[in-house]
């Protein structure tokens, strides 16, 4: 078979430099000062894309950890219609979740940009589920069916500099996607 | 040399989307019901997705497929014909059927739509499709997975219906619509619930050595060491023990992806008429580099050039791939 394009095209790049620079930006922050910015960010997905929880279905009422193995903390998503909330633990003191998905920052960011396949990732031990997997899967494909990126909303929230940093991610992140 | 069409996942309205920009001939899709079978929880479409989906598609020049091939139990045959009219309501280009009482309604009851055999008819034979053919007006057969390129050959020259085969994706080889592992284990039926190993009985359980133990319900199918790859957790591509196995074994299927693209213009001279690219249940980034790069292909083909693909190891199922029946039965 010829080959036009290494497997790597289409994988996460291997920590790096954006890691780095991604872990060296959070990791004196405090946790309490991230509570409010992430309830925003999750109540502006929720006002933004309410479709999103059609695909959660029976599972909305469900606690979902969201682990960036990279990173000193975990994300916590309750992804209640009436009552979305988001928020950073200490990965010891996380409260036990009905379901546990974990990756390298970057792969779990390039999931929610659409830009890597879940599937892929979890062949190759990039992706961790664990848990109530319906649950998971259900927020993988709810997360998945939305148009353009959440990672962009995110970005957009704060601005020039918030579209600068989430630029400067996915191009250390995933230096060969698309070619 | 005919065109062959390129049929392509849509399990979602965003990965149809994906599908059709990223040159999709047609895409094929569900409702979020047991009558299709990859009713998956959180996949699928609604009908208002539906009716969304085939507009987008039309109007881009691709055609919209609709599964309606899992197989009502008895005496619950509404859900099936429901979905038949709302698929041609809706402006479907073809409904992809397997059960026969559902072939027969829609024949009967709407015979100007276009019916396409699934694969989980299992048709292998010229006697199964002809029966097909003539008794509902099938115009296009999806060949199981289990058939050399001389045997699709010589199915094409007797048929008289059009040939969908797979090219790329899942690797199953047991007898689609006929597998009952799923219901051995779980209860539900991978044939008439329309879903193989729920997402709701599986379990992953990662050790602190990262070591990786599959269930499904009550049974571990696998125990993959820290750095092993992982497939889909269907029974069929477990590793199990056994009294004379040192080791646990693949007793059935390996994890592993079929991948014709090397086969693409003898398929073509046996007649194939539409490749079909399997992983409705895969993300919208699986489908917008899988199509592309299938689009590619096929087009490389009807120019005369080698079909020159990207390297899709990295989409495969155990990092791994095969040409599996089409080009030799001899792959156990």
């Amino acid at each position: 078979m010829a080959t036009d394009l290494n497997a790597s095209s289409i994988r996460p790049a291997a920590p790096g430099a954006a890691d780095a620079l991604a872990r060296l930006a959070l990791a004196p922050v405090p946790l309490f000062l991230m509570q409010p910015v992430l309830g925003r960010i999750v109540r502006r997905i929720a006002r933004l894309r309410p479709e999103i929880f059609g695909r959660i279905g029976p599972h909305v009422r469900k606690s979902f950890q969201i682990d960036p193995v990279n990173m000193p903390f975990v994300l916590v998503l309750h992804p209640d219609p009436a009552n979305p909330r988001l928020c950073a633990a200490r990965r010891h003191a996380a409260p036990r979740p009905d379901a546990r998905i974990a990756g390298n920052f970057l792969t779990l960011l390039a999931v929610a940009d659409g830009r890597l396949d879940g599937d892929a990732l979890f062949f190759t031990r990039e992706l961790v589920v664990e848990g109530d997997t319906e649950a998971a899967v259900c927020l993988r494909h709810a997360l998945d069916d939305l148009e353009g990126s959440i990672a962009d909303d995110v970005a957009d929230m704060f601005g020039p500099p918030g579209r600068a940093v989430l630029a400067l991610l996915r191009r250390v992140g995933t230096p060969n996607e698309g070619r | 040399m005919i065109r062959p069409e390129l049929v392509c996942p849509a399990g979602t309205p965003a990965s149809l989307r994906a599908a059709v920009d990223a040159g999709a001939d047609a895409v094929y899709c569900g409702f979020q019901n047991a009558t299709n079978a990859r009713n998956f929880p959180g996949l699928n479409f609604t009908l208002p997705e539906l009716e969304q989906g085939i507009a987008y598609a039309h109007a881009r020049g691709a055609k919209a497929l609709l599964a309606v091939n899992s197989f009502p139990p008895a005496g619950e045959t509404a859900l099936w014909k429901q979905a038949v009219d709302d698929g041609v309501r809706l402006g479907a280009d073809a409904l992809i059927v397997a059960d026969i009482g559902v072939a027969q309604y829609a024949a009967t009851r709407h015979p100007q739509q276009r019916l396409h055999l699934s694969v989980q008819a299992g048709a292998p034979s010229v006697e199964a499709i002809r029966y097909y053919t003539e008794e509902f007006g099938i115009k296009r057969v999806v060949l199981p997975r289990i058939l050399t390129i001389p045997e699709i050959k010589a199915l094409h020259a007797e048929i008289g219906c059009e040939i969908e085969c797979f090219i790329f994706g899942n690797h199953g080889l047991m007898a689609e619509g006929r597998c009952s592992l799923t219901n051995y284990v779980t209860g539900l039926s991978t044939n008439m619930d329309g879903v193989c190993s729920p997402a709701a009985d599986v379990a992953y359980i990662e050790d602190a050595q990262r070591n990786l133990t599959v269930k499904l319900g009550e049974f571990t199918m696998d125990c993959i060491a820290c750095g092993g790859m992982a497939g889909y957790p269907t029974i069929c591509k477990g590793r199990y023990l056994a009294p004379h196995r040192d080791d646990g074994y693949y007793a059935f299927e390996e994890p592993i992806s079929l991948n014709l693209a090397e086969l693409l213009p003898d398929l073509v001279k046996a007649g194939v008429t539409a490749f079909k690219i399997e992983g409705r249940q895969r993300s919208r980034a699986y489908v917008k580099a899988v199509v592309a790069a299938w689009r590619a292909a096929v087009d490389n083909i009807m120019e005369g050039r080698e079909p020159r693909i990207a390297d899709l190891l990295a989409f495969t199922e155990g990092h791994k791939q095969t040409q599996g029946a089409a080009a030799s039965k001899r792959w156990r």
